[in-house]
């Protein structure tokens, strides 16, 4: 293939750090968003020739890339590549009338709004600054500014939140009609100061979870939305295609500060600190960057645990290496994966244990992968 | 030396009632050893014990009293090694039994002194500790001539530590025990009642001769094994080992024999010279056998060569103890070990542990059973796991439990032993307010947890003794335990039927606990037969995935994977069930039952 076909931009910046989020982000700075954009459409012009003719997805996240200042939003926006699909993370409580029609302008064609939950007790909790209402008039801005495709996450397993709050915020986001919806289970990490606050409820919600989780597939499924990969939901023809690349062991270019790149066997993580960033690039040298070679063995394991995630067939012949067959064998004989014409696809009961059925279909690993 | 000159003994003790203190008490007052000396020696030797790695501790010390060869001999003082003990009795014609002044008679000193009268041997009852502030020494002299069925008069009252009336005991040694008795003209017969392993030297015998007389460089035969080799030095202990040309009828001293095996010259044994070998061995001669066994598993199989070296190592030091590899579907590569005892069976632990620094796994004892299988064939079962599912009856080994208690945890005691399928022997109060208790009990019944009951159910006051006296057909079951339907090896039990239930039921329950929810659901059942006797569900786990996964994700999320991969490799395979090795542990683990 010549040349990369999905280019992922970060926007760090956020007005305030949620308390469960362990993305890089940075409070504030409105003063740093100016260089950051400089900083960021330098590093395009360094690495923009790996890029192909035509880029087929773009995808701006964050952070909240809404956040930044309109201005050097749009500068940032209009000097990107053109592309079919053009993705901005956004929240809610951005959202004005203004953004939306500036994005549509700037040529992005969707939108992914940060819903989380429709229960004010529940956003608090997660530190949003949205409240349902925010959610609501965001999404109609959107579509009053001709967004036809346009996405809500949800969050679920939130401390306090009961089944019955989950139900109420599947039926909100689905009264609005998203073209598609991504519902993630709280992912609290170890050490953080959520995780220390809300220690025994999210033990409890742990126990919830399994029961959410099929709440959400059953009720998002119920309403015709196709339950495309382990936590996303769409329309038909309305998947997020730029994710997709991922999910599919496509090539990908990532700018900005923590942005990861994959390509030729190469990934390279940009490092997280701000200033450092600012000064290479201001230098014309490309950001300090971890690298990380893939071995092919390692590319076909990523081929499969990602590409498990889908609910289409993942080509046999693609994954074959990184393939346990005996535990092919046994977990085909529990109705957890299947084989259907030259691909392999889990159940649906594979899907909700997909974590442990990849663990177990993945062929002993060579030791030096190991790090 | 003439044989009204020879004086052969043994002291014969509960634990802790001064044994060793009185033996170097001896070796002083006999001016064997000056008091310098002494700890010289004892230093030197432990040194060269620490260099070399090997025993040089002396089994048997000569002494000279008043123109009299005294020959101590050691024995082990515990009832695992009864037979051991009985044997080094049989080279003595007397034995001093000593009592502390403070505690009175224990489990142990009734065992050693039965065992004593048993052999004919003359009892000099000694009380010792009198110094003690809590000595009651007329009480105690009273309880023991009691006991032995002597005049209190004639008890001693000594103090071991502070050497008061210690050249009396030797007196009475020369006075009242008879001197040993033997043919110094007939073809030379010696028992060997013990030996150690010298890794130069092979292994050495001690020997107590009957009849006739021994050379260096004779030839000489092990009668009962049949072995055959030189005998490369002659001696006694004096305490360190005192090369002789030859050894008369009446002594008591070593052989060299150069034999790497010590299977191949057991206790018990009788010597003879290869070329005028006497007709007949000396009475007495058994090879014992295990009674507990258990399974040994080194906690990191990488250990299993190690393991086995030392085990290897260890036989030669300890001809009882018993081992073949096993193979188990839980614990991987490891060995069942037969052992004389309870106590025994922590020894071998210890020292491999300690010794050898493994770190192991001792799975929950069994005793030795023998099953009776259609047809009247007899087989001995070392292991559930090799239980006959179907048999005609089976017999357990039974002992006879000597237990001694303050009288006001008699109830507890009995408790117990009721619990444990006890039978009421008999009762007798030793003092006032001390208890004897005999019962017939299963082995079986006391290797499971049964030290612990008692010591917390008499705040530790019991003392406990017990003898293996014979096989009785049991209403015993083999329990299996399945996962899944699949039979799990090494969780088969063999319990008595009316245990069967509650111990399946704890089984199960503790699985349940210990096993991580599976892709399916797991049934986890206890079964005598084809009988489910108890069954419990571990539930399928309905969720299992990672949440999110984007670009920037993918390297993090690779990672978990593996390790979720290798936390899989480390989980036994059982059928199709997955269980981690910890659950294994908690149920087998000797340690694990004492919680």
């Amino acid at each position: 293939m010549s040349g990369v076909r999905h280019l992922y931009v970060h926007l760090p910046f956020c007005a305030a750090r949620c308390g469960y989020c362990d993305f890089v982000t940075l409070v504030g700075r409105g003063e740093d968003h100016g260089c950051y954009v400089d900083a960021v459409l330098r590093e395009l012009e360094l690495e923009g020739g790996r890029l192909a003719d035509e880029v087929e997805t773009v995808f701006v996240g964050g952070g909240t890339p809404t956040f930044t200042r309109p201005a050097e939003l749009r500068r940032l926006l209009e000097a990107l590549p053109a592309a079919e699909e053009v993705t901005v993370e956004a929240n809610p409580e951005t959202m004005t009338r203004e953004l939306a029609a500036l994005l549509r302008e700037a040529g992005v064609t969707r939108v992914s709004l940060g819903a989380q939950s429709f229960e004010p007790r529940l956003l608090a909790i997660l530190d949003r600054r949205a409240g349902p209402d925010d959610v609501r008039r965001a999404f109609y801005h959107l579509r009053d500014a001709n967004f036809d495709n346009v996405s809500l996450d949800l969050i679920y397993g939130i401390p306090g939140q009961e089944p019955s709050d989950l139900e109420r915020d599947l039926g909100e986001a689905l009264a609005l009609g998203p073209e598609h919806l991504s519902c993630y289970e709280l992912e609290a990490k170890p050490g953080t100061r959520f995780t220390h606050a809300h220690g025994e409820e999210l033990a409890r919600q742990a126990e919830s979870m399994e029961g959410y989780f099929e709440l959400v597939v059953d009720t998002l499924t119920a309403a015709g939305y196709r339950w495309y990969e382990t936590a996303n939901f769409c329309r038909e023809g309305r998947r997020a295609r730029h994710n997709l690349a991922y999910w599919l062991g496509r090539d990908y270019l990532g700018l900005g500060i923590g942005a990861v790149s994959t390509l030729d066997g190469l990934r390279w993580r940009n490092l997280p600190a701000l200033p450092r960033y600012l000064a290479a690039l201001a230098n014309g040298q490309p950001p300090p960057r971890e690298l990380e070679p893939l071995a092919a063995s390692t590319q076909a394991q990523e081929r499969l645990m990602l590409g498990l995630r889908l609910d289409d067939p993942l080509p046999f012949a693609e994954v074959q290496a990184a393939l346990d067959s005996e535990a092919l064998g046994r977990l085909e004989g529990l109705g957890l994966v299947e084989r259907q014409g030259d691909g392999l696809l889990l159940t649906r009961r594979g899907r909700f244990l997909g974590g442990g059925v990849t663990a177990e279909l993945l062929a002993e690993i060579p030791a030096n992968n190991y790090n | 030396m003439k044989l009204d000159r020879i004086r052969n003994f043994s002291i014969v003790a509960h634990i802790d009632h001064g044994k060793s203190t009185l033996a170097d008490r001896i070796l002083e007052v006999t001016e064997t050893l000056s008091e310098r000396e002494m700890r010289e020696q004892v230093l030197d030797s432990m040194d060269l014990e620490r260099e070399r790695g090997i025993t040089i501790k002396a089994q048997a010390v000569r002494v000279a009293w008043k123109g009299h060869q005294l020959n101590l001999i050691d024995t082990p003082g515990h009832v695992d090694f009864t037979y051991e003990v009985s044997r080094a009795l049989q080279a003595c014609e007397g034995a001093l039994l000593l009592v502390d002044a403070a505690q009175g008679t224990q489990a142990q000193t009734l065992a050693n002194a039965y065992l004593a009268l048993e052999n004919n041997l003359e009892i000099v009852p000694v009380v010792n500790k009198i110094d003690l502030p809590q000595a009651d020494p007329d009480a105690v002299a009273a309880e023991v001539a009691e006991l032995v069925g002597e005049d209190a008069a004639r008890v001693l009252r000594i103090s071991a530590k502070t050497g008061e009336s210690v050249a009396e005991v030797l007196d009475a040694v020369v006075e009242r025990i008879p001197p040993p008795e033997g043919d110094p003209e007939a073809p030379p017969r010696a028992l060997v009642f013990d030996s150690s392993y010298d890794q130069y030297r092979g292994v050495v015998a001690f020997v107590r001769v009957v009849d006739g007389r021994f050379n260096t460089r004779d030839d000489l035969r092990a009668m009962a094994a049949g072995t055959r080799f030189e005998a490369e030095e002659l001696g006694f202990f004096s305490p360190v080992r005192t090369p002789m040309d030859t050894l008369e009828a009446g002594e008591v001293g070593y052989v060299v024999t150069g034999l790497k095996d010590v299977s191949r010259l057991r206790v018990g044994d009788t010597l003879t010279s290869a070329r005028h070998a006497a007709a007949e061995p000396l009475p007495g001669y058994k090879d014992v056998k295990p009674t507990v066994f258990a399974g040994l598993y080194p906690t990191d199989s990488d250990d299993y060569p190690e393991l086995r070296d030392a085990l290897e190592k260890l036989k030669l030091n300890d001809a009882s103890l018993f081992y073949e590899p096993e193979t188990s579907q839980a614990l991987g590569f490891g060995f069942r070990c037969g052992f004389l005892g309870l106590l025994h069976m922590e020894i071998v632990r210890e020292r491999l542990e300690r010794e050898f620094d493994l770190d192991l796994l001792v799975t929950a004892p069994n005793v030795a059973y023998r099953v009776y299988t259609q047809g009247e064939e007899e087989i001995e079962v070392h292991s559930p796991a090799d239980m006959p599912r179907e048999f005609e009856r089976v017999e357990e080994p039974y002992i006879r439990a000597t237990t001694i208690v303050p009288k006001e945890y008699v109830g507890s005691v009995m408790e117990l032993n009721n619990e444990r399928r006890g039978r009421f022997d008999h009762m007798e109060y030793l003092s006032e307010d001390r208890v004897m208790l005999s019962y017939d009990l299963p082995l079986a019944e006391i290797v499971y947890d049964y030290y612990d009951q008692l010591k917390s159910r008499t705040k530790g006051y019991a003392s406990f003794d017990y003898d293996v006296v014979g096989f009785e057909e049991g209403s015993l079951v083999r329990v299996d335990i399945l996962l899944a339907g699949d039979p799990v090896d090494a969780l088969s039990l063999i319990v008595h039927r009316d245990g069967a239930y509650a111990r399946g039921r704890a089984l199960v329950d503790r699985l349940r606990e210990e096993i991580p929810r599976q892709m399916f659901d797991v049934p986890v059942q206890a079964a005598i037969g084809s009988r489910v006797i108890a069954r419990e569900t571990i539930k399928a786990r309905r969720k299992d995935v990672l949440a999110k996964c984007y670009g920037g994700d993918v390297t993090r999320k690779r990672k978990l994977l593996e390790r979720q991969k290798k936390g899989k490799k480390r989980m036994k395979q059982v059928g199709s069930v997955e269980v981690p090795q910890e659950a294994f542990l908690a149920v087998l683990n000797l340690d694990g039952d004492k919680r």
